[in-house]
């Protein structure tokens, strides 16, 4: 789950890493309110993606008016996929120097891996690149925590007078990302003004999803994943379902297998309607998957691909049969099934459907792809 | 293959649904199942088997080589622990949705020990006619016949429909190595290919991939050191970027993860990547008789 700036900034206050004094403002109005209290501000759009000051999303502002004037410009604007319906009004502060500090989740090393940089305020990709010489990388282990002499040493060469200040953050941030379930925290840029002090100018916060359960309250200021209707009811049901803009529905079990399914539709020349994915504990819930799926009036052709391991392709079979006949849709099927209970799941599609299960994924993928043409043809 | 026959196994959770039902298969498989680990039902007996508190009360009267999961999600860390502790050595984590700052302390904790961890996510490893461990139908012919091809893959539907395209086209399964769908799991897909390469009984691997990490670009290394054939399908050509389908690990961001990517790298790497599974058998036999 990500975050915008100022539900991240407060994951930082509380674990008492400063930030520049600021206020949320969902109108004109309260921007300029916002203004009249803090004096020179900042314009900043919330909304959890990168690239806002390029999009236009960031603006100075000295008086109340200018403020407003910027609110309104900004709100509303689309930035990647998200639209701006609130703006945090930052204070304006002294900059000195713009570093860059992030823990994130890291594969190579499976564990945490903490970033610094006293070259902060761009990309950590462009800071790679452009000053690989000044990136503190620290991957750290996790049952023991962060070495917090090892990690001031390490600073010390790139700041002797502010290590111990920069040390300090470092610490806190990832007692942060450790007490959030971050995937990645990230200050950029973390600014020493020019009275010397530390503050996070911005935060990036992502949560990772397995954890959300027991984040409950961090969870309640995070953004959510935009869905469309269908994958709203499915989410509520905790059904994987992303909707997409082809005409062959697809259900199926396991994320794999799903996957593999559109590849192969794209492959022979179709184009799938949707992922859905009815694998591992979700196997008994066919029947309401395969509202969802014929939900979408894209779908001219359904293509059912199980193939049982955990996941009992009898049960699966019924439930999509019942539903199939509850539902009587007037466009075709084709089915594939193999695994555990596939004798008693092909059984049932031929004596309750009449129809005969393809034996190779292929040539079921292929009369899918042709049925769903010919429905539109 | 990374479990021997002989090797004991221990069920975390041998008394839940799941459990019994896997428990039961395994060891009518040919599994050496020992008993399993229930706090609140230490004591009695399973299916025949004993119970006890943990793992490590386990250990006290029996050798235990591999230990397999079925642990809710919050339940990982701590059962894994309990293992790590006991001084298993092998470590197999069915559980998918563990947060993953969880997996990567029960991740570090088992390198400190010298533990192999599969997983978390995975459906498990299955020897043919020797051994299964996890929830792979390894008991159903249609899937698994013996043979010589090495299966490796992050997902177990997907896996299983590779193993059965290989039955149906007469082709047999050495072992599958299930790595787990997870960003961040034990056994990496370079792991599992190093180990079939070792495996006297694997001619050739039939490798299925998934869009998002780098794992299959660290595999392609690999590969290209091997004389063993390797055909691969990576699956999530056609997932729009950005979304996460269904594993929590099969994500592209960026140019991070992308199925272009590693399909150059593993073609590069002499691997031959198909377009679909059913394409894998024939790719295998062709490339075999070269």
């Amino acid at each position: 789950m990500n975050f915008t700036e100022h539900a991240g900034k407060a994951v930082l206050r509380a674990a008492g890493i400063p930030t520049p004094e600021g206020i949320v403002a969902r109108t004109p109005e309260e921007a300029a309110e916002a203004a009249r209290r803090i004096g020179k501000c900042v314009i900043k759009a919330q909304v959890p993606t990168g690239k806002r000051g390029k999009a236009g999303g960031i603006k100075l502002a000295t008086t109340p008016d200018e403020a407003a004037g910027h609110a309104r410009a900004i709100l509303g604007m689309t930035i990647g996929e998200h639209q701006v319906d609130h703006l945090l009004v930052d204070r304006q502060v002294n900059i000195a120097r713009e570093m860059y500090a992030a823990v994130l989740n890291d594969p190579e090393t499976e564990g945490p891996l903490l970033l610094f940089s006293p070259e902060g305020g761009m990309d950590i990709e462009d800071i790679a690149a452009e000053h690989p010489d000044a990136l503190l990388q620290i991957a750290v282990d996790i049952t023991k925590g962060l070495d917090e002499e090892a990690l001031a040493a390490a600073v010390r060469r790139y700041d002797p007078p502010a290590a111990s200040a920069i040390t300090d953050i470092l610490v806190k941030l990832y007692e942060a990302y450790r007490a959030s379930d971050a995937e990645l925290i990230e200050i950029n840029p973390l600014v020493q003004m020019r009275d010397g002090h530390f503050v996070a100018l911005d935060c990036k916060l992502t949560i990772d999803d397995s954890a959300l359960p027991r984040q409950e309250m961090l969870a309640s200021t995070g953004t959510p994943d935009k869905t469309t209707d269908l994958e709203a009811r499915a989410k509520a049901l905790h059904l994987k379902y992303i909707e997409l803009d082809g005409g062959v529905g697809v259900l199926a079990n396991g994320a794999g297998l799903t996957m593999t399914t559109m590849d192969a539709i794209r492959h022979f020349g179709g184009r799938p309607a949707n992922f859905m994915e009815i694998g591992g504990d979700s196997y008994t819930k066919a029947v309401p998957a395969l509202e969802i799926v014929l939900a979408n009036p894209n779908v001219k052709a359904l293509l059912v691909n199980f193939c049982g391991a955990f996941a009992r392709t009898d049960v699966m079979a019924e439930g999509v049969i019942n539903a199939w006949l509850h539902l009587k849709p007037k466009i075709p099927i084709v089915f594939t099934i193999h695994g555990t209970g596939e004798d008693e799941a092909i059984a049932m599609v031929r004596d309750r459907l009449g129809i005969e299960p393809y034996d190779l994924m292929d040539d079921a993928v292929k009369v899918a792809v042709a049925a769903a043409k010919g429905a539109s043809a | 293959m990374i479990i021997g026959g002989n090797e004991t196994v221990l069920v975390q959770g041998i008394t839940g649904k799941q459990g019994t039902f896997w428990s039961e298969r395994m060891r009518d498989y040919g599994t050496k199942v020992i008993g399993g680990v229930n706090p609140r039902r230490a004591g009695e007996r399973h299916l025949h088997l004993p119970v006890w508190a943990s793992a490590q009360d386990a250990a006290k009267d029996q050798k235990i080589d591999a230990a397999v999961m079925f642990v809710p999600p919050f339940g990982v860390k701590e059962a894994a622990l309990d293992i790590i502790a006991a001084g298993v050595r092998k470590i197999v984590c069915l559980t998918e949705h563990v947060p993953v700052q969880d997996t990567m302390y029960f991740l570090a904790a088992a390198r400190e020990r010298g533990a192999q961890v599969i997983g978390p996510n995975t459906a498990g490893l299955v020897t043919t006619g020797v051994n299964f461990v996890g929830f792979m139908p390894a008991f159903n012919a249609r899937v698994f016949q013996k043979g010589d091809i090495g299966v490796i893959s992050r997902s177990g539907s997907l896996g299983t429909l590779l193993c059965l395209n290989l039955v149906q086209a007469g082709l047999g399964i050495s072992s599958f190595i299930g790595i787990g769908g997870d960003p961040i799991i034990g056994t990496t897909t370079r792991d599992a290919l190093v180990a079939l390469d070792k495996d006297p009984a694997t001619k050739a691997v039939a490798l299925v991939g998934e869009i998002g990490g780098a794992m299959e670009e660290a595999a392609a290394d690999y590969a290209a050191t091997m004389r063993k054939p390797v055909a691969a399908f990576i699956a999530g050509a056609a997932s729009p970027p950005g979304k996460k389908m269904g594993h929590a690990g099969a994500i592209v961001m960026g140019n991070r993860g992308s199925y272009a990517g590693k399909k150059a790298a593993l073609e590069e790497a002499g691997v031959t990547v198909c377009a679909t599974p059913n394409e894998v058998p024939g790719v295998l036999k062709a490339r075999l008789k070269r």
